[in-house]
């Protein structure tokens, strides 16, 4: 579990070194050729000589993240304590990086990994990698907010017993709505048919650290957790964790790492890993107890305005919503006729407030370590102001029906076959060779190797049409389609 | 040895003041909170280390964010105010018999409690009266629930780099315009058009303004304490032109004796230098 105020926690290795490199003015004559700064004024004046001076390359004193031995090891190793992890990897290609490791890791060619449809397209990339199978799970649907949930554990559990020859179940959570599915039940299945759990924690972190936050996949016993440090932990963009259960070889997931991973690590990313772990560690009850406050306080304010409607808990159904982040600041707009993105571009446009995300129903703001009571208030004022600006008649929902993907070939093979390029509407039957995501509302319509349907093709016309953003196509328009040659 | 307040109107210009004594020092939640005693300016306060008011030259602020609607509507019987801990607008205000209710909004506690402490003979003389309500929250909070209830809003705040951040904002101006009557009037304090920062400021403060009331001015004063001693002030409102709309007789005739405001410069304050028009014109 949670090690919080442990002694130990409160130290900082990597900043350490770099602080005792600084004061020791070593002489470089080794990369980066900027030198402490002083090669490019211009940048170390944007950026202050404080962050130039540590911006170096690997050394003995320093350790090296391809194959740590001193620092490096150490903070990792207090980061897997922190985070009740038995090996913890820091990460300087962001979670992307993360997730596409723990596939690699167990995932060779050919193998069956379970996920749900809507994972990152980081986790369908690697699939690319390594030529693995895809088994999809229907994630399923809130009809009313028109969002994605977690797998139902009877979905999982068909899909475990259809295909027991799979390496992994890959699973999403929380999602970025802040949906939470039944982590410890599912990882008590696939581990009684030998499979590995892997888990897109990307948007958890705090659930480490936090008073009565959802179960965490080190707690719930899964065997990789991808953990964006810098979503919602605070540390510098781009970095992020790899934990690791009791049963994993680390040694062999350090050199599936080292595959693809730089060899010339950001020391600026590694140690705002370190120096972000001990904050957490140490604070992370309080930082997250305030954090729930300001979300809290924001959903009761925004649901008085009326029209809004910012949910909670009270949409957990003990299955695909087994548990719900109160951290996120989810809120559905369609009840004062607006869609998430029209509210969320207004904000930005009008208000000079920049939230995560909108889509057809909703828009979502993320509260973190970072946020301030004033910046809460201006949100409500502007929704307030919104309402009473913009409120039309209440649109209704568009249906999002769950489109079951027929799997071809795998995405590898068909990422990697020829291809050819057809005017869409002439694509009916053929196997797509690329990605078709619509975002709302989060779910890929088409991924490398799988078979155009009809009913795909309606939605793509349909999400079309509602000025929805279609994105993973080659031809940025999504007129044209990349098909296999047959 | 010689002890000196310094304010850094940019990172290259420094405004000082030498000071007898430091009065008081003391930290908010939101803010450092400092009072000092010097020959030249009386005692003043600063907030963040930033001049607030001085006992010398804060006739000249609150004589401009209070008279000039005052004038232009002498109607106004209820009134908001945000921010204004120190006290000098709600004195001004309390001035006006016909005033029935004033609402003070200050986030920050401490400024009155330290404003009745050591200005409770220039500024802060008039918290108080009868018809004064004071509410310690954020401003933005407060209005936003407040819908067609004053005739005049004043925006009476620090400026918009920390605390006083939300009251520069489309949100806050949106939720004013909502809580004004149908000839309500915003008057607010609109930074300077001088140094860049400040100018910058001043631009987005006017933008977000104009996006929400149909009519809107700028006027200016001279304050020898703030940066550049050149500060402007909007004027806002639904219904009211605050030139073709002032009544300088009747206003004459309430007998207020003023320091700083007079008909003939209410008039006069509304015309700005060509530079400044120029950035006001500019705004989009």
């Amino acid at each position: 579990m949670i090690q919080q105020n442990k002694p130990n926690q409160d130290s900082v290795p990597l900043q350490k070194a770099l602080i005792d490199y600084r004061l020791n003015r070593i002489v470089s004559f080794d990369v980066p050729g900027h030198k402490q700064g002083r090669g490019n004024l211009e940048l170390t004046d944007f950026l202050g000589q404080k962050c130039m001076s540590v911006d170096v390359n690997s050394m003995k004193p320093l350790d090296n993240l391809c194959h740590p031995v001193s620092v490096i090891k150490e903070a990792e190793q207090l980061a897997a304590e922190a985070f009740g992890a038995s090996h913890a990897f820091f990460m300087v290609n962001g979670t992307t990086s993360a997730v596409q490791a723990m596939i690699m890791s167990v995932c060779k060619t050919g193998d069956k990994i379970i996920m749900p449809r809507n994972v990152h397209r980081s986790a369908i990339n690697a699939l690319i990698l390594t030529g693995a199978v895809p088994v999809y799970v229907n994630p399923g649907t809130n009809e009313k907010l028109g969002i994605p949930l977690g797998m139902a554990f009877k979905d999982v559990e068909t899909a475990i017993i259809n295909n027991p020859d799979a390496k992994a179940v890959f699973i999403n959570n929380p999602t970025y709505y802040g949906i939470c599915c039944n982590l410890e039940k599912i990882t008590k299945l696939a581990h009684e048919y030998g499979m590995k759990v892997l888990v897109d924690e990307a948007h958890g972190t705090h659930f480490y650290f936090g008073e009565n936050m959802p179960m965490t996949a080190m707690a719930a016993g899964a065997d990789f957790s991808s953990i964006s440090m810098h979503k919602t932990g605070g540390s510098l963009t781009q970095s992020s964790m790899l934990l690791m259960g009791k049963d994993v070889n680390e040694n062999y997931v350090r050199l599936v790492i080292n595959l693809t991973q730089t060899t010339s690590a950001s020391y600026l990313l590694l140690s705002s890993l370190d120096i972000t772990r001990r904050n957490l560690a140490i604070n992370g009850k309080e930082v997250f107890a305030k954090v729930v406050g300001l979300s809290e306080y924001a959903r009761s304010e925004i649901n008085k305005i009326g029209g809004f409607y910012a949910y909670s808990k009270e949409i957990i159904n003990g299955d695909s919503v087994y548990d719900f982040d109160v951290t996120k600041l989810s809120i559905y707009t369609r009840d004062i006729g607006l869609a998430g993105i029209e509210v969320y571009d207004i904000l930005r446009d009008q208000y000079d407030i920049q939230i995560e995300f909108g889509d057809i129903g909703n828009i979502l703001a993320i509260i973190s370590v970072g946020d301030l009571l004033g910046n809460i208030e201006r949100l409500v004022a502007a929704l307030t102001d919104i309402k009473r600006l913009y409120e039309k008649d209440k649109i209704g929902m568009f249906d999002h029906e769950y489109i079951p993907p027929q799997v071809a070939l795998t995405p590898q093979k068909a990422f990697y076959s020829e291809t050819t390029v057809m005017p869409i509407e002439q694509t009916l039957g053929e196997v797509c060779a690329e990605f078709v995501m619509s975002y709302p509302p989060g779910i890929p319509i088409f991924a490398p190797g799988e078979v155009i349907t009809q009913d795909a093709l309606n939605y793509v016309e349909y999400a079309r049409e509602k000025g929805c953003f279609l994105t993973g196509a080659e031809d940025m328009t999504i007129k044209n389609l990349k098909v296999i040659k047959k | 040895m010689e002890l000196w307040y310094t304010e850094e109107h940019t990172p290259d210009v420094r405004f000082s003041i030498k000071v007898s004594e430091q009065l008081y020092n003391g930290k908010s939640e939101f803010q450092q909170v400092d009072v000092f005693r010097s020959n030249e300016f009386g005692k003043f306060l600063t907030l963040d280390g930033l001049m607030m008011v001085t006992e010398k030259d804060e006739f000249i602020y609150h004589d401009m964010i209070v008279h000039i609607p005052m004038a232009t509507n002498p109607n106004i019987k209820k009134v908001l105010v945000i921010g204004a801990g120190d006290g000098g607008t709600i004195r001004e205000l309390t001035r006006y018999k016909t005033i029935e209710q004033i609402d003070m909004v200050e986030l920050d506690k401490l400024v009155v409690d330290v404003s009745k402490e050591y200005f409770a003979d220039s500024t802060a003389t008039s918290f108080d009266d009868k018809r004064v309500n004071i509410y310690y929250e954020d401003g933005l909070r407060f209005v936003r629930k407040k819908a067609n209830e004053y005739d005049l809003v004043i925006v009476d705040s620090t400026d918009p780099f920390g605390p006083g951040e939300g009251l520069f904002t489309r949100e806050f101006y949106g939720n004013c315009y909502n809580a004004l009557k149908e000839d309500g009037i915003l008057v607010n304090q609109h930074e300077s058009p001088y140094y860049d920062v400040f100018a910058k400021a001043m631009k987005r403060a006017h933008l977000r303004i104009k996006e929400v009331f149909p009519i809107c001015s700028v006027y200016q004063a001279h304050l020898p304490t703030y940066p550049s001693g050149h500060w402007l002030f909007g004027f806002a409102s639904k219904q009211y032109d605050p030139i073709d709309d002032l009544d300088a007789d009747k206003w004459n005739a309430l007998g207020i004796k003023t320091k700083y405001y007079n008909t003939e410069l209410h008039k006069g304050c509304f015309a700005l230098p060509n530079y400044v028009k120029e950035i006001l014109a500019n705004v989009n």
